[in-house]
């Protein structure tokens, strides 16, 4: 189908001619564009183009660039042998020949450096400024609703409910189930050395009803829920709803925000007092294998040894690892913009804050209680 | 530059198509000719499967029943590297631009350039910048997002990409759509330019009674789930169906005929 392409040129003492023959396109510019840039400008030029076959703009930007290089140079340029079809295509493409403007952007200096690292101090200052304004708005809203109970979305509070809470039950309680068994089994080994098994029981209670249980529930929350808010939030936003819904003098903030954390709110400490009882199942189990610690005995030492304060200790973290979730949740998603690479990058860093922000702050609750002596 | 071509060449040639979603017969025994070089309007009534159409001949939705022929190849039934061949053969502007989000305008038009072998990447982008300002855009644009554009805009880059194989056939989905009727006539005088210098044969969905004034060569009619009538604004203006009366002698289509007489 297509005839290949041939080039000749004949530079004569006053001009170089050229003559073009064969297809000129896109597929065959490649091998023409090393001869055509080898024409000197330094004198006239010469262009025949009877023989060629198909021309496209390809074909018709390279002949208008080697013009244009031509009579840069001061030389004339003539084109022979070109149907009026050609013609045509040659003056709309010359007209249309970008006018390359010179756009390198200077190299960075001292100051352009100094500038970015205080541009990205600043952002990630109003980052947390505008983290804590969501939840201002969040318990604004709560607060709305207490005194207009009409406002409160309850139907979207329980399908919430189940999407957040109910739905997450299994994985918790098997994530949870497997850190006993493995507490347990670690504890062992390491306990055995001493002759002191029995003590496994109260390593595994105290760290999973302090610390693990609610912790790693919060992150299995964080990784499950905090994306799911924000590309649910993100694809409305995307796609104009919020604004449909400010028209229509909703409130996105009523509507989307309140119902998503208050059931995180609600379904949080549920999900960690079952990882706990999952946990404890587990590293009972555990126990009763490896060390053969009864479960009669394990629940005589649990009771023993462990206070009720440690269950308190850990549960009374999951309201505070909610809300960072699912404000961290929402707001990410109302950051999305309107394509689709935005969409992904929120989401993915609505994970990964709230994962850490989730961590930051069991670091800082246990300095607290390690202070105030719990 | 062969010139030999004769004018009647039949490039898309549809018989027998039957659409159906459900039990919604869209098309039923359509017949349509498209003619190489021309620039063919198709217009009808809301829901008669003007995109539908379009999407069929285009190879994006499989119809229940008939043929459908692009540049002599068959294209239901077509092989892969057959069909891969025929798609850098024609563009399509879809009606949003459907430019790809997350690339410049540029990237999106070098988008089915990558296709070819051995091309240079730097020659590469700047054919692509030369498409990017034969659909009249600034050369700026070429740097931007499809988000920081607007809509007349990303319509003109989703021509850019159609246009970028030099493709024989251009299918428009509402090209005009959306526009302010500036903008709706810069693009119009545009297709016309760009179809008549490139010879282009183009296949364009409007409801814009302006653009098939001042572009179109001929005119299909979708009525009835099929074709209705072909043919010349003349030939439209004297047809006595109903709703080809009604819509070439309503009051927006006088309106469109007093200014393009007035052209």
């Amino acid at each position: 189908m297509a005839a290949p392409p041939g080039i000749e040129i004949t530079v004569g003492a006053g001009d170089s001619r050229v003559a073009l023959s064969g297809d000129v396109t896109i597929y065959t510019a490649t091998g023409l564009e090393a001869p055509l840039d080898g024409i000197a400008a330094d004198r006239a030029v010469r262009l025949d183009l009877s023989g060629v076959g198909r021309l496209d703009t390809a074909g018709a930007w390279m002949i208008a660039a080697l013009q244009r290089r031509i009579e840069a140079a001061g030389q004339p340029f003539e084109i022979a042998g070109a149907s009026a079809k050609v013609e045509s295509l040659l003056a709309t493409v010359s007209g249309a020949l970008p006018k390359a403007e010179d756009d390198t952007p200077p190299p960075p200096t001292l100051a352009d450096r100094l500038e970015r690292v205080g541009r990205s101090v600043v952002s990630g200052l109003s980052f947390l400024l505008e983290l804590t304004a969501y939840l201002g708005v969040f318990l604004a809203r709560m607060g709305r609703a207490l005194r207009h109970p009409g406002e409160f979305r309850f139907t979207a509070l329980v399908h919430h409910c189940d999407e957040v809470g109910v739905k997450a039950v299994p994985i918790v309680a098997l994530m949870a189930f497997l850190i006993g068994v493995v507490l347990a089994f670690q504890g062992a080994t390491q306990l055995q050395q001493f002759g002191a098994e029995v003590f496994v029981v109260d390593l595994i209670a105290i760290s999973i009803l302090r610390e693990l249980g609610i912790l790693l529930t919060s992150i299995i929350v964080a990784g499950r829920t905090a994306s799911a808010f924000t590309a649910a939030i993100g694809s409305m936003k995307m796609r104009e709803e919020i604004d449909a819904m400010r028209t229509l003098g909703l409130d996105p903030a009523m509507v989307l925000f309140v119902p998503r954390i208050l059931a995180l709110l609600l379904m949080l400490p549920v999900l960690g007092l079952i990882a706990n009882v999952a946990g404890l199942l587990g590293g009972a189990l555990m126990a009763w294998i490896d060390l053969g610690i009864s479960p009669a005995m394990f629940r005589t030492r649990l009771i023993e040894g462990t206070d009720v304060s440690n269950v308190l200790v850990g549960l009374i973290k999951a309201p505070f690892f909610a809300l960072i979730i699912g404000v961290v949740g929402c707001h990410a998603g109302m950051q999305v913009k309107s394509n689709a690479e935005s969409l992904g990058q929120m989401t993915s860093s609505a994970v990964v804050v709230s994962i850490f922000a989730v961590i930051m702050a069991d670091a800082i609750f246990s300095v607290f209680f390690a202070q105030v002596g719990w | 530059m062969k010139d030999t071509t004769p004018q009647t060449e039949t490039v898309i040639e549809v018989r027998g198509l039957r659409n159906q979603f459900g039990a919604n017969v869209v098309h039923d025994n359509l017949d349509l000719d498209v003619y190489r070089g021309e620039i063919l309007g198709v217009v009808g009534g809301s829901g008669t499967g003007k995109s539908v159409l379009l999407r069929t001949i285009a190879g994006l939705q499989r119809p229940a029943a008939g043929t459908v022929r692009v540049l002599g190849i068959d294209v239901l039934n077509a092989d892969e590297d057959t069909r891969a061949a025929l798609e850098s053969r024609w563009g399509v502007m879809f009606q949003d631009g459907a430019l790809f989000s997350s690339l410049t305008v540029r990237e999106n038009v070098e988008v089915p350039m990558l296709g070819i072998d051995g091309l240079d990447p730097d020659l590469r982008r700047q054919l692509a910048d030369l498409k990017v300002s034969m659909v009249g855009l600034p050369y700026s644009a070429g740097e931007k997002y499809p988000s920081q554009l607007s809509g007349g805009m990303r319509k003109r880059a989703g021509l850019a990409r159609a246009l970028a194989l030099d493709p024989e056939i251009v299918f428009l989905d509402e090209p005009t759509a959306g526009l302010d009727p500036i903008g709706a006539s810069e693009f119009d005088a545009l297709i016309r330019g760009l179809s008549h210098s490139l010879g282009l044969t183009v296949f364009l969905v409007t409801h814009d009674l302006d653009t098939l004034h001042a572009v179109c060569d001929r005119i299909a009619v979708l009525a009835e789930r099929k074709v209705l009538v072909t043919g010349t604004m003349e030939d439209m203006l004297k047809v006595d169906h109903p709703w080809v009366h009604e819509y070439f002698h309503g009051p927006r289509a006088r309106a469109a005929q007093a200014q393009g007489a007035g052209d």
